[in-house]
């Protein structure tokens, strides 16, 4: 059972996610990269009920963690925080802040891969990292509703993969689970199911 | 006729329209494209015009890529200024982080003089990073960079002779800088997206704030606008004035203006997607985009009516339309000034006057 969200990030895409999983009915603890004293009173206004605390924390009282910092800052997540985890990435190597792809990630294999062998002790999922952060609020509908977008998911573990399904499910998204995490490709810039907002057929097309 | 309806407004709460270029490349009636040369003089003329029909501020971005011609917007802005009476001059934006605060100051002064006292200075981080490799700036330093260079511009602001030190210039001692301007103090705001952090920073120096609303529903930049308000209390700062800024297309009628504003939004879209790795844009993005989103797309009327829904949303006084994205023909381009200057300025007033 996941009760506590926590989220490494409180940039545009931690707080819009805090939004969400606050509406959902999650406990959310969400950090920044330094004193929690910093976003606090972001926090308080943007995500009412979530709670600001220290990177460390957020990782250890989260019974699942997303990561949402800027790729190139991995190094600064706190890895032993995050032992035996289920973590999800919704990272992306983004040139206009992370500049070139190579100097932060190995050519051959995909972002997702590239964190897992970081977190050898935690178990990655890639997810909620195709859409934009606006469309991510815009877009967030109850199950069953017209028009739902939906989040691909890419994960070794197939009892993760629908753990994220679940969640991304009551954060307002259909689930469409792609496969395992090198399929996580497809997700990434500059191919097909990067930038998606799209329905969850229609991005089954596009990820295969 | 709109400058009549701006005098008799001012004793209300002014709200100030804008219109922002990033001087991207039009084309002529054969579909040619205009020089980088000609596509200057266009925006030089549009800022004349816009003057002329009471427009209150011409906004020019700073980019330096092939599809916009602006990419030293002070020099534009100067050349503006000598050619008109009463529009603010400003940027969208200033990218401060790949630049140096004291020129940066010094620029502004000169276009301030120039003016008689109409620069403004808008800063941020600007969407494109094409000035970092340009100029010699590791992105990776990009909040270093604008931190510590927005801490040193706002010390310049006093006008007094400034002592600072930091990583990423070398330090002054007792430096004054000129030309110092005649009120004192120059005019300057900041950019700001989705980033709390940003909010927050503006907030803490004290410069207005505009919303760079460029995707989504403006609605969702609520939260911001009180977080920026609570942010001022709390630090003890002025609450100023929100302003928004957000893509638009104007034309006689309704489908005229979307079926230009979507061939010329997905020129534009695509160009940059294709260096990010976006999907080509789909026209299902673009409708949401003018019926919910923040593209101010149609006849007068109907983006009066948007414009007025925002404002009143974010209570907002402040409203900047980007015009002229892709390659919009020239004669296109300034109708659509002139449309934006006699009859949506003075039909939003009219609505908001109304209710
Ligand atoms: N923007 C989008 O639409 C979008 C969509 C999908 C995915 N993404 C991905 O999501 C990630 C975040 O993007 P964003 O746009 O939200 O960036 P952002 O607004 O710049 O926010 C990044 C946040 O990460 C924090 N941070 C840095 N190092 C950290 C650490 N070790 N532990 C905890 N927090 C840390 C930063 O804190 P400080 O301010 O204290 O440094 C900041 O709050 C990126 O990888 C991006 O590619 C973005």
């Amino acid at each position: 059972m996941i009760k506590t969200i926590g989220i490494l990030g409180a940039g545009k895409v931690g707080v819009t996610l805090a939004q969400l999983a606050r509406k959902a009915g999650y406990e959310v603890v969400i950090a920044g990269s330094g004193d929690p004293a910093k976003i606090a009173l972001s926090i308080k206004v943007l995500a009412p009920g979530a709670h600001a605390v220290a990177k460390e924390e957020a990782a250890l009282r989260g019974d699942i963690v997303i990561l949402a910092l800027p790729l190139s800052k991995y190094a600064t997540i706190p890895k032993d925080a995050l032992k035996g985890k289920l973590v999800i990435d919704s990272m992306n190597h983004w040139h206009e802040v992370d500049g070139p792809r190579e100097d932060t990630i190995p050519e051959d294999i995909t972002s997702s891969e590239h964190l897992q062998s970081f977190l050898p002790e935690s178990r990655v999922v890639k997810a909620l990292s195709h859409m934009g952060y606006h469309e991510l609020h815009d877009h967030a509908k109850p199950k069953g509703s017209d028009g739902r977008k939906a989040i691909a998911i890419a994960g070794d573990i197939k009892e993760d993969t629908e753990t994220v399904a679940h969640l991304v499910n009551t954060l307002g998204f259909d689930p469409l689970i792609i496969g395992v995490l090198k399929k996580g490709r497809q997700l990434e810039p500059g191919n097909p199911g990067f930038g998606a907002s799209i329905s969850r057929e229609d991005l089954h097309l596009r990820t295969r | 006729m709109a400058a009549e309806g701006a005098k008799t407004t001012k004793e209300e709460k002014k709200i100030l329209f804008g219109l922002d270029t990033f001087g991207d490349i039009p084309v002529d009636k054969d579909g040619k494209k205009f020089t980088h040369a000609a596509a200057i003089r266009q925006v030089v003329e549009e800022a004349i015009l816009a003057d002329k029909l009471g427009v209150d501020s011409i906004g020019v971005g700073e980019h330096h890529r092939e599809d916009f011609s602006i990419s030293s917007p002070e020099t534009v802005l100067a050349g503006i200024a000598t050619r008109t009476k009463n529009i603010k001059l400003a940027t969208a934006v200033t990218v401060l982080s790949s630049d140096d605060p004291v020129r940066v100051f010094e620029r502004f002064a000169t276009l301030d003089a120039l003016s008689n006292g109409r620069a403004q200075v808008i800063l941020g981080r600007g969407s494109f990073t094409e000035s970092f490799p340009l100029f010699g700036y590791d992105l990776r330093d990009y909040n270093e960079l604008f931190e510590e260079k927005v801490e040193l511009f706002h010390k310049l602001l006093d006008e007094k002779p400034v002592t600072w030190e930091g990583e990423t210039r070398a330090a002054l001692k007792d430096a004054d800088v000129f030309p110092k301007t005649e009120s004192g103090r120059l005019d300057v705001a900041i950019g700001v997206g989705g980033s709390p952090e940003s909010v927050i920073r503006a907030a803490r120096y004290g410069f207005q704030i505009v919303f760079a609303i460029i995707g989504g529903a403006p609605e969702r930049f609520a939260p911001y606008v009180e977080l920026y308000r609570h942010a001022a209390e709390d630090l003890g700062t002025p609450v100023l004035p929100i302003g928004v800024h957000s893509p638009g297309f104007i034309a006689e009628t309704d489908e005229e203006a979307m079926e230009m504003a979507w061939s010329n939004f997905k020129t534009l879209w695509d160009a940059v997607g294709k260096s990010r790795g976006w999907p080509p844009y789909s026209y299902d993005q673009f409708k949401y985009e003018v019926a919910e989103g923040s593209l101010y797309v149609g006849s007068p009327e109907t983006v009066a009516q948007k414009i007025v829904k925002t404002i009143k949303t974010l209570g907002a006084e402040r409203f900047d339309m980007v015009y002229g994205g892709g390659n919009v023909p020239a004669d296109v381009r300034l109708k659509m000034v002139e449309l934006y200057g006699k009859e949506v300025i003075p039909r939003v007033r009219e609505l908001l006057k109304e209710s």
